[in-house]
């Protein structure tokens, strides 16, 4: 196969045209929402959308949910799902509540508390799906109806409230006394500044090598409007009473957690088993162990998550967190997390929660029916998967439907691997392959 | 009628940054058997997917023009109905229908839309009679061979009234019988008046099938031959696919064997799932630094399995024996622990056990060799980039950058990344098993002189390999394995074809299953 240099015309237009979709298609999608809403309020209502004010408020309803959202996609990276984080944060949640105003602990201890038995749960659930090996979808639905059980067992079934600093922590925008406006600003602006210089560095270092994986233009215009972004977004909250100590949160876990993801072994690792777990097992990949981590994590996220609910509503409720799994699910995949594993980004799981909330806000503030606004998320699930599968073909050059047969010159679509796999079944080589999958003496 | 019942011209299809094809052109005369050969990722698959209409009529530049009217195919159906079948190489078949439903899947025999069971399996008798397969019609295609499922597919294209039957590699996975029974069926059908284009790497059956020969290379029609005219010889082929002089099909090394390093005593596996089956029994085996060890065997005679179990216990269960390395017992409960003792094992099944097909070169070569590349659990990027750039070089992998998929290469290309993967983990001895299976000749030579390479450092390799004529070429022993033992072994000087396919069959006490489920 002759191998044609991508031509790299230094244009703007090319430059726009080489974006890739899959990574900043979300991202594009949450600014295009944001200006229909802030246009449909302009002319319906003669109102702003996009104010401090509102943007402020996305952060502080959907911030447990971008929390949940960051641990699911480590799950679903790795090729599972949890159906159980609503329940587990519930469980938590009331624990934290019992434990700060039951037994007086300081709101600091209740918090670690309540993290800790998220990651004990975890450590549960995580040995049965892990090393048992049962699927983490029954696993994780048994969970579901375990823990809210135990959170009506535990709270009686009634509300128990909180109170103090414990409170603050989904809404204040004070800390330990400290006002959050101008550190806001200041962290903005180094933040822009920091990101630029890895930027340039990174770069340097690629081009140095002889492996720059972008244009040049493609990559001015990606650093710049990405540190545009965090200027715009420090300052929005700036202007308005300075980054809530949720938001703060959230900005320490996506780093925190890209970082993990991006560039620790463990996270190439999530990545590795959930993409190709025969594969990796076979290139020393502790694939087991990784799961066990992976739902480890995912219950300490769903215990700060439960904290933050209960900080939230003042009180620890029996309902808490009803079906917030699945919203976390669905933040994963509208930010581009793939069904069969092996692809996402912590950032597109933030990205695919906030389309959610910035959704759910604008339709509120025009005043549509709640009802409506889920038929309306509804579809945005299911749009922003067909467009994970259209995105995908595209780069393959092959039509919607996934082939009969591959088509694609080596084969990278799942589609494709899947269809394989099922006609492999049907050959006696299946002996040989599935001796290999059921029976795994790699431990 | 005219001679030719298909004319293919200047069929050009470009992938994105790919072109595939490039003026292709391709006339096959009416009621002959046509050959298409070529390298891998020449396009001799892609050219027969636009024949079949797996490419959409428009997706390419182009005129087809089949049984003298211009074809249009938009799908799959479109070129059925016109009578162009194509059968790929991993079957269509539905391992847990019966021969008879997989015959007439999408095309089921009713009446009112209701399925006729005494239609659906009289015909499929009567099909399967023609293509010579012997079975009940409601045998469940998981219950028969990879030869007889061949045969499936050649009935279920005739069902259809074909007149271009494509088959693309037929006889890869068959082993010489049935290849050689899915060619004689070939030239009866051409008796009856089918047409066939066969697509393989197997030159020999080529030659021994085909009436006429495409050769394709880069994309590009480079010559079409009548074998009748008798001077065409497998030589002759591999010129002109590779364009080149290939002088010899093995390149010529100068073996260093040094001392015996590595030894396995008594290695004994059993089946997962059915515990009380031996699938290797009491294998022993040693290789030495600088030596190419073969390892021949039949489908079946545990050869793979032996290597995987040996390889942190990937396969099997109830595993006992010892292995040692300079002496030393080696600990190799886990994948980590034998990659941290020195072994590394690159799978047969590269597409599966190999790769992440969708993660660029980077992630594929330094996966396994990960901790090396950062401190602390933090993985050092620029590190990555630069091995993996260095190692795409030093392997010759032909791809844009290393920012490529790895399912986007060719099977070659694949190769020398899963090699290029395993050589960063600086392993002692590298178990290489079917190294060169679905690779093109040209790609193969670059596989062997990586292999050359690497036993001169000092590595020892141990070559798992269904190609006689390879471990003949390349090993310096070979070691034959039979129903999970090991038969014997022969040092390359006494070494044939003969005396190795003896030690192959051989009948041993235990008495081995050949066929494994």
């Amino acid at each position: 196969m002759t191998t044609v240099p991508t031509k790299t015309r230094p244009s703007l237009i090319s430059a726009v045209r080489n974006i890739n979709l899959r990574a900043y298609g979300m991202i594009i999608a949450l600014v295009l929402i944001m200006i229909l809403f802030q246009v449909l309020n302009v002319t319906l209502q003669n109102e702003n959308f996009i104010t401090p004010l509102n943007i402020t408020n996305v952060i502080l309803q959907n911030s447990y949910i971008l929390i949940l959202a960051i641990g699911m996609m480590l799950v679903i990276v790795n090729g599972h799902i949890d159906l159980s984080v609503g329940s587990v944060l519930a469980f938590c949640g009331a624990m934290s509540a019992i434990a700060l105003s039951d037994w007086n602990w300081p709101w600091y201890v209740a918090v670690l508390f309540a993290i800790g038995l998220g990651a004990v749960i975890g450590v549960w659930q995580a040995f049965w799906i892990a090393y048992v090996r049962i699927p983490a979808f029954i696993v994780t639905l048994a969970g579901m109806l375990i823990f809210r059980g135990l959170t009506l067992k535990v709270l009686d079934a009634e509300t128990k409230g909180t109170t103090g600093t414990f409170n603050e922590l989904a809404s204040g925008y004070h800390f330990l006394g400290v006002d959050l406006r101008v550190p806001t600003l200041v962290v903005g602006i180094l933040g822009a500044a920091l990101f630029v210089f890895f930027a340039v560095r990174s770069r340097n270092r690629q081009v140095k090598a002889g492996i720059a994986a972008s244009s040049q233009t493609t990559w001015l215009l990606k650093t710049a409007a990405i540190a545009a972004v965090m200027l715009a977004a420090a300052y929005t909250f700036y202007s308005y009473k300075g980054l809530p100590i949720i938001g703060w949160i959230l900005l320490g876990l996506v780093l925190l957690f890209t970082f993990i993801a991006n560039r620790t072994v463990f996270g190439r690792h999530v990545y590795a088993g959930g993409g190709n777990e025969k594969a990796a097992m076979l290139s020393g990949v502790k694939t087991k162990e990784t799961t066990f981590w992976v739902f480890v994590i995912m219950g300490a996220l769903s215990g700060l998550a439960g904290v933050i609910v209960t900080a939230r509503l003042h009180a620890a409720t029996p309902g808490a967190g009803n079906a917030f799994e699945l919203d976390a699910i669905a933040a994963s995949f509208i930010g581009g997390a793939s069904v069969t594993g092996g692809v996402g980004t912590i950032i597109g799981a933030v990205i695919g929660g906030l389309v959610m909330g910035v959704l759910r806000q604008g339709m509120q503030v025009l005043g549509i029916a709640t009802d409506t606004v889920q038929i309306i998320l509804g579809l945005v699930v299911l749009a922003a998967v067909l467009f994970d599968v259209w995105n995908k073909k595209r780069a393959t050059g092959g039509g919607l439907m996934p082939p009969i047969v591959g088509t694609t010159p080596g084969g990278s679509g799942d589609a494709k691997r899947k269809a394989k796999e099922g006609v492999d079944a049907g050959s006696t080589k299946a002996g040989t392959v599935s001796a290999t999958t059921d029976d795994k003496p790699i431990s | 009628m005219s001679e030719d019942i298909l004319r293919m011209r200047g069929i050009t299809k470009r992938f994105p940054g790919v072109l595939a094809l490039s003026g292709v052109d391709l006339g096959v005369k009416r009621g002959t058997i046509h050959a298409l050969v070529g390298e891998n990722g020449a396009g001799k698959s892609t050219l027969m997917k636009i024949l079949s209409g797996v490419y959409a009529y428009g997706d390419f530049e182009g005129e087809i023009e089949f049984d003298g009217s211009p074809a249009q195919f938009k799908n799959i159906r479109d070129s059925e109905a016109t009578g162009v079948v194509i059968i790929h190489q991993e079957l269509a078949l539905v391992g847990e229908l019966s021969i008879a439903e997989n015959i007439f899947l999408g095309n089921e025999r009713k009446r009112g839309g209701v399925i006729s069971w005494d239609r659906t399996n009289g015909e499929a008798a009567r099909l399967m009679q023609q293509v010579g397969l012997h079975d009940n019609p409601a045998t469940l295609v998981e219950k028969i061979g990879v030869g007889k499922q061949q045969l499936v597919e050649i009935a279920k294209a005739l069902s259809k009234d074909v007149k271009l039957l494509i088959l693309d590699e037929p006889t890869a996975a068959l082993n010489d019988s049935d290849s050689e029974n899915l060619l004689e069926l070939l030239r009866q059908l051409r008796e009856e008046g089918v047409t066939s284009i066969i697509i393989s790497h197997k030159l020999g059956e080529v030659l021994s099938v085909a009436d006429r020969i495409t050769v394709l290379r880069d994309g590009k029609s480079i010559e079409t031959m009548e074998t009748d005219a008798g001077a065409v010889t497998e030589d002759r082929l591999i010129k002109s696919m590779v364009g080149r002089d290939l002088e010899h099909l093995y390149p010529p090394h100068e073996p260093k064997v040094g001392k015996v390093f590595f030894e396995i005593n008594d290695w004994t596996v059993y089946h997962p799932e059915q515990r009380d089956r031996v699938i290797v029994n009491k294998a022993s085996i040693n290789v030495a630094r600088g030596e190419i060890v073969g390892l021949a065997g039949l489908m079946g005679a545990g050869r793979t399995e032996f290597a995987m179990s040996v390889f942190g216990r990937s396969w099997g269960a109830n595993i006992s024996g010892e292995a040692t390395m300079d002496g030393k017992r080696l600990h190799l409960r886990n994948v980590p622990e034998a990659i941290d003792s020195g072994l590394a094992y690159a799978t047969e099944d590269r597409k599966h056990y190999g790769l992440h097909l969708d993660y660029d070169l980077r992630e594929n070569f330094t996966l396994p060799g990960l901790d090396r590349l950062s401190k602390r659990g933090v993985v050092d990027q620029d590190k990555v980039n630069s091995v993996s750039e260095r190692l795409r070089t030093e392997f010759g992998v032909k791809a844009p950058s290393v920012y490529s998929l790895a399912g986007n290469l060719s099977g070659g290309n694949q190769q020398k990344v899963v090699l290029g993967k395993w050589v960063f983990t600086e392993p002692e001895l590298l178990i290489l098993d079917e190294p060169t299976r679905g690779i093109d000749v040209g790609a193969k030579y670059e596989i062997y002189e990586l292999i050359h390479k690497l036993v001169d450092q000092g590595k020892g390799v141990l070559m798992i390999s269904s190609e006689l004529p390879e471990l003949l070429g390349m090993c310096d022993r070979i070691y034959a394995m039979s129903a999970g033992h090991i038969t014997g072994q022969i040092e390359r000087a006494n070494a044939t074809q003969e005396e190795l396919m003896r030690l192959m069959t051989l009948e041993t006490a235990s008495g081995g299953e050949e066929q494994r489920q």
